[in-house]
Parts: C-alpha cells; sequence; structure tokens
C-alpha cells in the first residue's frame, strides 16, 4: 500500500515537472551512449562503428523515452490536462457563445439552488437554530369522520405528556398576536404561548436572562413574563443590555421581560418570524376565553420531540392508543377526538404545507429551466464540433483514438458547466436574495421568514445536477463528433443545405425541446395569473371594496369587558355622524385572518347525528347591522340589533349550509337550537360567505350577537364610498376623542384583507412568473443561436440561390419558414405535454380549468412573437447576403 | 535472435536490477547493462534502453536511488542504489524467486 501510493505522489509530481524531467533522462541516456562508445573504441572498433553499435545495443532511442514518461508520470492526467487546455482554448476562440452559454446556466443553476435550499429548508431543516429537528414532529388533533386538523386541549396535553414512553418532550407552540407599544411606537407583533420546557426541549439557549420556569405552566394568569427574539431586542429596544427585567404591557397585562432568544432563531413557524414568547399560564391574556382546565377545550399547536431510535410510527401507535384511553374516560369531551404525528413538513398550523406545493412547483419549473439552459450548452458544442470538423478530420487521420476524442469533447462540456456551477453558486445568495425582491409586498406587522440556509448541500446537489446535465448534453455533440467519416470526411463539404446533415436534425431536436418546454411553462405560468385574478374577482359573499375595516386593540390597553362595550357603544354613534359613512359595525374576529375562529358542538333537535359524528360548527360574534354593513345578504329572518342584549334571550343567525344540514327543507328561523349549553333562538338565515380562505368549501356557520357575547377586541367595519386614507384622520380622531391613550391599527378595504391571505398564493404565481421569463428567455436565445448558425453555415447555397434569381424577401421567407416550422411543432409538443402537466398544479388554481383554452392561446401568441423575433434577425442576415462573396468564399 | 539467447521478461529485469546493485554497491545504467551480460555469459540480451524504464519504476517504488556522479573514466553519469527496503525486497524476490523455479523444476521433472 505504501509503495503504491509513494508511486502515485512521485507520478504524481513528475507531472508537473515533466521538463526538467525530460532533460534529465536524455543526459542520462547521452552518458550512457557516450560510454558504450568509449568501451566499444576501446575494443578498437572505428569511432563510426563503436557510435553504430552502441546505438543498436540500446535500442531505440524515441521508444525509450515513450516508454519512459509513460512510466514516468500519470498518462490519464497528463491527457487530462492537456485536454483542458485545449478545451480553454477553443472556449477563448469563441467567447461571445461560451459567455452566453455560460451565463445561461448560471441563471439557471442559481435559480436551483434558491429553490433546493427553500425546499431542504422546509423538508428537512426548518428551524435551524434548534438542536434536535430531525427527531420534531408536529402534533395535530384530529376528530373521527372529519376531514382536516383540529388542536388538543391541555388536560389531554398534559395526560399524554406523563403517559408517553416514546417521546422525549411535548411543546406546546399557539401563535398569538398582540400590540407592542414601546415609546409612542406601536406595531402589531407576533408572538407564541409556549409550554414552559419550549427553549429547554429545543436546546435554544436565551443569550440574556432565562427561558420558562416548570411552574410558569400553571395558574390562570399567573406568571407574566416574557422572552423576546433577538430581532425585536435590537429592532424595538435597540440593544438594551439592561433589558431583562423590565416591564412591558403586552395585551393589558404587564409583563416581565426575563429572556432574549438567540440570534437566528425565529421560533418555530415556517413562514412567520416571532417577536415574542410567554408561557401558557398567560393562555387566557392572549388566547381568550381561559381554557387552561376545559378538557373539551381544543387550542393547542404544538409539537414532540421523539426519543432518539423512536420511529414517528411508533410514537403514533403509542399516542393512539392513549388517545382511546382518554375517550373512554372522558366520552363527553373526547368521543372521536385523536393526536396525529406528523412529519415538520406536513405541518398542518404554519405555512409549511402551503408552501410546500408552491416550492414543489417551483423545483419542476427550474428543473425546466436547467434543461432548457443546458440545451444551450449542447446548442454550442455542437457548433462547436461542426466548425472544427476539419480538425477532427485531420487527428482521426493521423491516429487518434475515437476515445480520445470523445473525451476531449466531454472535457470541454465540463469546463463549461463547471464555470457555470462555480459561477451560479457564487451568485446563488444573490440570486435568492434578487428572487425575494419579487415577492409580493407583505403584510404589516409580518416578518416573513423562509428557512433554508445555502449550506455546501445544497450548494453540491445543485453543482452536481449542474454538472451531470450539462454532460448528459454534451455527449451526444461528442458521440457524434467523433462518429465522423474520414472518407466522405476528407472531401471538404462546406456548407450544406439549411437544416439539412444529422448533426442539423439534432439541434432542432434541441430548439423543440426547448420550445415546448417554455411553452408548458408559460401555460402553467399563465394559469395561475388568471387564477390569481380569479381570486381578485372571486366573491367571496360579501363587498371587498365598500368596506373598510380596523380595530383598536383594547386588550393591550388594559379595557375589561364592560369598558370594552361602552367604548364600542360610543364609537359606533361617534363614527355614524361622520360624513360619508352609510353604516358602521363590529365584530369578534375579521374574516380572512390567521386567527381561527372558535367552534361550538351543536345539537339541534330533529337532527340525528351519525353514529361517529360529533358536530361542531364555528362561528363569530357581531354587532347590530353587521350584515348590511359588510354587504352579506339574508334569506330570511332578521339582522341583529340593539334589543338584542343581555337581557334578552340569546339569538343566532345560521348560514345557508347550516340550515340545510340541521333543518333540512325547513326554515329555522324561530327554531332554538344547542350550542355548547347555551340555547339559541335563530332570527335569521344569512347568506353563504367565505370566511378564511377564497378557495375554501361552504360549511356550516353561525353567529351570536356581540352585545349578548361580549369580548374585549372587535373588528371595526365601515361602509363608505371615501377611500382609506381619507377616512383613517377622522377615525383617529374619533376615537382619540373618546380616550386619548388609543390609536386605530391600519385602515384597510376588505379586498386588502383577502388579498393578505392569499399571499402563498400570490407567491407561487411570482415565482412562476420569473422562472418562466427566464425560460423563454433562455428558449430564444436557442432559436436564435440555432438559426443564425444555418444561416451562416448555408451561405454558399443562399448565394448561389441569389445567382440564380432568388429575391431578398424569398430568402427571408425561406428561412423564416425554417424556423417558424421548429417553433409550430415545438409548441405543438409543448400543448400535449401541458395538458397532461397542468393538472399537477389544479390545486392551486381557482375558478380556471387546468386546460383553460385562452390560457393555452396567450401562452401561444407569446411563444410565436417571441419565436418571430428570434428568427427574424437571422432570416433579414440571410436576406442580405452578398452572392458574389458567398460563392468566392 | 539465436534460441539460446533468452529475452528478459519484465518482472525478472527487476530482480536482476536489484542483485546487481546488491552485489556492485552504487553502479550508473550502463554498468548495470554490462554487469547484468557478463555474469550471464552474454547468454541474457536485453535492449540497455529498456532499464531506464525499469529503473524508474524501482527508483518510484523507493527500492533504490539516484543522484549524479563522475564514472571512472571522467563521464558525467547517474548512479543507482540499493535503499534499504530495496534490500529487503530483494530477498523476498530472490526466496520467491527460487521457490518458483524450484517448483517448476519439480513439475517438469515429474511429468
Amino acid at each position: 500500500m505504501r509503495e503504491l501510493l509513494q508511486t502515485f505522489f512521485s507520478r504524481l509530481t513528475s507531472v508537473f515537472r515533466r521538463r526538467h524531467h525530460d532533460d534529465d533522462l536524455t543526459a542520462e541516456m547521452n552518458s550512457h551512449l557516450q560510454m558504450a562508445v568509449d568501451l566499444n573504441m576501446r575494443k578498437g572498433m572505428s569511432a563510426e562503428d563503436a557510435r553504430r553499435q552502441a546505438l543498436i545495443s540500446f535500442g531505440g532511442i524515441e521508444n525509450v523515452k515513450e516508454l519512459y514518461r509513460d512510466q514516468r508520470g500519470l498518462p490519464m492526467l497528463e491527457t487530462t490536462l492537456q485536454d483542458i487546455r485545449f478545451g480553454f482554448r477553443m472556449l477563448r476562440r469563441s467567447p461571445g457563445f461560451s459567455l452566453l452559454a455560460i451565463l445561461c446556466l448560471t441563471v439557471a443553476i442559481g435559480a436551483n439552488a434558491a429553490v433546493f435550499s427553500w425546499l431542504e429548508g422546509i423538508l428537512f431543516r426548518p428551524f435551524p437554530a434548534v438542536a434536535h429537528q430531525e427527531r420534531m414532529v408536529a402534533l395535530a388533533g384530529t376528530a373521527r369522520g372529519v376531514p382536516g386538523f383540529t388542536d388538543i386541549s391541555w388536560p389531554d396535553f398534559l395526560d399524554y405528556e406523563k403517559n408517553s414512553r416514546l417521546i422525549e418532550s411535548f411543546i406546546v407552540d399557539r401563535i398569538t398576536g398582540t400590540t407592542l407599544s414601546i415609546g409612542d411606537r406601536a406595531e402589531r407583533a407576533t408572538g407564541s404561548i409556549v409550554s414552559a420546557n419550549y427553549f429547554e426541549a429545543l436546546g435554544v439557549h436565551p443569550i440574556l436572562g432565562r427561558g420558562f420556569l416548570p411552574e410558569e405552566n400553571f395558574g390562570r394568569n399567573a406568571h407574566p413574563v416574557t422572552v423576546i427574539s433577538y430581532r425585536t431586542w435590537k429592532d424595538r429596544y435597540g440593544g438594551d443590555p439592561a433589558i431583562i427585567g423590565r416591564e412591558q404591557y403586552l395585551n393589558g397585562v404587564q409583563h416581565t421581560i426575563v429572556g432574549v432568544a438567540p440570534e437566528g432563531f425565529d421560533g418555530t413557524f415556517v413562514g412567520y418570524a416571532f417577536q415574542f414568547w410567554v408561557p401558557l399560564s398567560m393562555q387566557e391574556t392572549f388566547n381568550t376565553p381561559y381554557k387552561l382546565e376545559d378538557r373539551g377545550a381544543r387550542w393547542i399547536e404544538g409539537f414532540a420531540i421523539l426519543k432518539p431510535g423512536v420511529s414517528r410510527q411508533q410514537a403514533q401507535q403509542e399516542i393512539s392508543a392513549l388517545a382511546q384511553q382518554l375517550e373512554n374516560t372522558y366520552p363527553a369531551t373526547n368521543r372521536g377526538s385523536g393526536v396525529k404525528l406528523m412529519p415538520l413538513w406536513e405541518t398542518p398550523f404554519n405555512q409549511a404545507n402551503t408552501l410546500l406545493p408552491t416550492l414543489e412547483i417551483a423545483l419542476v419549473v427550474v428543473i425546466f429551466v436547467l434543461l432548457i439552459a443546458c440545451a444551450n450548452v449542447s446548442n454550442l458544442l455542437l457548433v462547436r464540433s461542426f466548425a472544427r470538423r476539419q480538425e477532427m478530420t485531420i487527428r482521426l487521420a493521423i491516429g487518434a483514438g475515437r476515445g480520445r476524442l470523445l473525451r476531449q469533447l466531454l472535457t470541454e462540456g465540463l469546463i463549461l458547466s463547471s464555470f457555470a456551477a462555480a459561477g451560479g453558486l457564487l451568485f446563488a445568495r444573490w440570486f435568492r436574495n434578487a428572487l425575494v425582491l419579487f415577492f409580493p409586498p407583505l403584510p404589516s406587522g409580518i416578518i416573513i421568514n423562509l428557512p433554508g440556509k445555502l449550506d455546501w448541500r445544497v450548494l453540491a446537489l445543485s453543482a452536481g445536477v449542474c454538472i451531470f446535465s450539462t454532460l448528459l448534453f454534451a455527449l451526444f455533440p461528442a458521440i457524434q463528433a467523433s462518429k465522423i467519416d474520414l472518407a466522405t470526411a476528407l472531401k471538404s463539404e462546406s456548407g450544406g443545405v439549411v437544416g439539412g446533415s444529422r448533426r442539423a436534425r439534432f439541434r432542432s431536436t434541441l430548439v423543440l425541446i426547448q420550445v415546448a418546454l417554455s411553452f408548458v411553462l408559460l401555460v402553467g405560468t399563465v394559469l395561475l395569473m388568471k387564477s390569481a385574478q380569479g381570486i381578485e374577482n372571486a366573491n367571496p359573499g360579501f363587498s371587498t371594496d365598500g368596506v373598510l375595516t380596523s380595530s383598536v386593540d383594547l386588550f393591550a390597553a388594559g379595557y375589561d369587558k364592560v369598558r370594552a362595550k361602552n367604548f364600542r357603544d360610543q364609537l359606533i354613534d361617534r363614527v355614524q355622524g361622520l360624513p360619508g359613512i352609510q353604516s358602521a359595525a363590529f365584530s369578534r374576529w375579521l374574516p380572512f385572518s390567521y386567527v381561527g375562529y372558535l367552534s361550538s358542538p351543536v345539537s339541534v333537535i330533529g337532527y340525528v347525528p351519525a353514529p361517529d359524528e360529533n358536530p361542531e360548527v364555528e362561528f363569530n360574534a357581531v354587532s347590530p347591522e353587521y350584515f348590511s354593513t359588510v354587504g352579506i345578504a339574508l334569506l330570511s329572518g332578521r339582522e341583529f340589533t340593539g334589543v338584542d342584549d343581555e337581557k334578552s334571550v340569546p339569538v343566532a343567525i345560521v348560514n345557508d349550509t347550516m340550515a340545510a344540514k340541521f333543518w333540512p327543507g325547513r326554515n329555522p328561523v324561530g327554531d332554538h337550537f344547542k350550542a355548547k349549553d347555551q340555547s339559541l333562538l335563530v332570527v335569521g338565515v344569512a347568506k353563504n360567505s367565505k370566511y378564511g380562505t377564497i378557495r375554501e368549501n361552504p360549511e356550516p356557520f353561525y353567529y351570536i350577537a356581540l352585545r349578548q357575547n361580549v369580548s374585549v377586541n372587535g373588528a371595526l367595519y365601515l361602509r363608505t364610498s371615501l377611500s382609506a386614507a381619507a377616512i383613517a384622520p377622522a377615525l383617529a380622531r374619533e376615537i382619540r376623542a373618546i380616550d386619548p391613550g388609543l390609536a386605530p391599527m391600519e385602515t384597510i378595504t376588505m379586498r386588502q384583507q383577502i388579498d393578505r391571505r392569499s399571499y402563498t398564493q400570490k407567491l407561487a404565481v411570482t415565482l412562476l412568473g420569473v422562472f418562466g421569463g427566464m425560460a423563454l428567455l433562455l428558449a430564444a436565445i436557442g432559436l436564435y443561436s440555432v438559426m443564425s448558425y444555418a444561416v451562416s453555415q448555408s451561405k454558399r447555397e443562399l448565394g448561389l440561390r441569389m445567382a440564380l434569381g432568388a429575391e431578398a424577401s424569398d430568402l427571408l421567407r425561406l428561412v423564416m419558414s425554417q424556423g417558424l416550422t421548429l417553433t409550430a411543432i415545438g409548441i405543438i409538443l409543448g400543448a400535449i405535454a401541458s395538458l397532461a402537466l397542468t393538472s399537477l398544479i389544479g390545486n392551486l388554481l381557482f375558478s380556471v380549468s387546468p386546460r383553460d383554452p385562452l390560457a393555452f392561446a396567450m401562452a401561444f401568441a407569446v411563444m410565436a412573437a417571441v419565436s418571430l423575433a428570434a428568427t427574424f434577425l437571422p432570416a433579414w442576415r440571410a436576406s442580405r447576403t452578398d452572392p458574389v462573396r458567398a460563392l468566392r468564399e | 535472435m539465436p534460441n539460446s539467447k533468452a529475452e528478459v521478461l519484465q518482472g525478472t529485469l527487476d530482480l536482476l536490477v536489484l542483485k546487481t546493485l546488491d552485489a556492485m554497491g552504487p553502479i550508473h545504467g550502463f554498468g548495470i547493462a554490462l554487469r547484468i551480460q557478463q555474469v550471464s555469459d552474454d547468454l541474457l540480451q536485453i535492449n540497455q534502453g529498456t532499464l531506464y524504464p525499469a529503473l524508474l519504476r524501482l527508483e518510484q517504488r523507493g527500492w533504490i536511488s539516484s543522484k549524479w556522479g563522475i564514472s571512472e573514466n571522467n563521464r558525467k553519469a547517474k548512479f543507482y542504489s540499493l535503499t534499504r527496503s530495496g534490500r529487503k525486497q530483494l530477498g523476498e524476490e530472490a526466496e520467491e524467486w527460487s521457490r518458483m523455479s524450484a517448483m517448476i523444476n519439480r513439475v517438469l521433472k515429474t511429468s
């Protein structure tokens, strides 16, 4: 072994000291011959004979030198180095083409690296600062027979924690929000209610102060402490070193800042960066009403960290068994309820599961872009090999092996792709940041946090994909080139017919692929754009443009329910007096916000639920005139009025779907139903509207009267023809007149509110748009280079045609028709592929069929226009061929 | 080429060179060629040139070392000498060779 190594290194060093060694060998051989001649002469030979004899005994000098060289260096390495040197020379000879190809690849690789890094971030390592994220799974509640996911109650959670043997730790992580006002600056902040073990279980150590203590899980609102994020500490508190112990009002309660999380830890929520954390005992303050002792109140989202060596399936079995026990012990609250352990990338309660399909599509798209870029490189190599026909022929004729030629051409391909890979990786970070610039603007109060780092894994994968794909594409031109038939090649054959030979056919195939791929991308982009437009134009079931919404964070200001109710009554009176306001109303929850509605188990006399069904319906609490202000039509009955207050019968308005489900064929108005323990009198039926997202299916929903179910916070709605900007100052003035310490949040239209919720949809459109544009540009470059090369190669033919009387316009037509035929076939192939592929994005589409003819037509128009432009220039050049010069060349 | 003169197999050449260096001490390529011819009574015919790749091979393996010096006739020449691991190698190869030839002899006699 040691000998082998020694030999290898000795050989390796010789590669780089070739000249020195050559001289050495020559000197040694000369000395040998000299001594042989001396000896022969001493034996009495003539000088001439002595020399001849010495040479004969020595054998062929050149032969020995050759043998010696092979023994000395590493012949493989030497020829490779030779190939590389030669390759560089060839690249320098056509710098324009080389640069273009490298640039195309660089862009494609940059795009790939960016998307890989996001995918890797969301799939495998969403929380870089967390110690054992590979053992972390998401916890989601399930209800038997009901699709989708619910949450988990705290008593259940504690039971799971106590009885599980396979899970190392259970973590509560429930998103919440507050208004963070420091000095005179008030801003929305996103945070989380977490179990006391949160930081410890995740292996995240606060850089200042501490995490939470075990006792801070318990006692109703007993531990008003908070840990803030590094970013919040820097941005909002100016990095104050004496921050620990400082008091801060959060949701109206004075909290003590006990810790600052380390830099780079933004919480455990894919999509948003959290700014603060509070312990579980503060649940009521951040997630009213009080639920900590109620086994039926499911509100906890969170994670579990499995013990080392435990699989998710094993842990799931254990948890399901525990859930069954709980169901047996507490049938009233736990009928049909369970817990599912999910891999992090399927986490239902953060953006992972909405971002993932988007990124998957982006991945397919960037791979398309890469393929198109590779086709361009392949094209470039073909051009090169054609121009070098003569050279190849001669090399073959004087005895070069075909394998050697093949290797030479592959080396050149490799040089190109290595350059591009290096470039792509250098620019990947920059490219990623540039892509983020294209992202639609973020709703206020949200800091986007797409996990994913450009680490060696991502970079290696991108480089690998690039080099592999270029080699693949370089292989065919190389094989073609090495297949030269000497006999015919030596008879010079410059200038065939436009698009004649087999090589030309291969190049045309490449263009076909490019056109087809870009067409698919175009169709996808148009579909997503139409779908985004569809969402824009979709009727959510309420007015979007004539209605403004705003809110005042009374919670943060320390209001109780009574004061909040008085404040709202006064505010409604005041704003209704403002010019331009037609009506005003409040609701407990704002539609299309991240925070979900509450739900209640309902029972209706006459409705028999299915054996395992535990009907739960979501609801909102709304003020009088809510329906007329927001613009939801009532199908029968009446709105809530000022009469519906704490002194009168509790009332409810149900939606269309709920009426149809629980009162089939009957009008529920005047009937009662039970929601949890409360009996409600149905006074109206409202038309269905969308409550959370545009794409949701109609579900049962009901409204209760806000005045009978007072909450501290709520959203304000104003029906007006004025703009938000015109209303906001007046609104602020009226609010200050009631309480000088209060200020409204941003005033926006309901349209804007919907837009904020469809952010991922927009992101998908943006990404596809950017990548689709890239693909189109690359394909255009490919088409252009093929056509202009074809023209330059058939100069002689074009000249001949001209000499024989063809007009410039004839030649223009000839070349154009060539290019456009290619495009047409490409588009047909692309259309076929699109029909098969676009159904894959069906779940991202809204109100557009994946086979929407208009999308196909638009993609066709764009593709046709681009190919016209790409073909016209070469064709125009062809039409200006000078026949005399072309024939003489 | 007369039948009585054998061509040298590659592996054998290595052994011959090592043995020559062991017997003669530091010596140049021409000297090695002469010595092999003399010792074998001119029965072994080598192309003197092929000696050089063999010398290189042995040097790469670390069995011999070389340095430039002056020959007995005042010619500049490269002198080769056996290294310690070369001596060890020689022992092993010589033994291997004896075993091999003994075995072949036995086979030839019995059949």
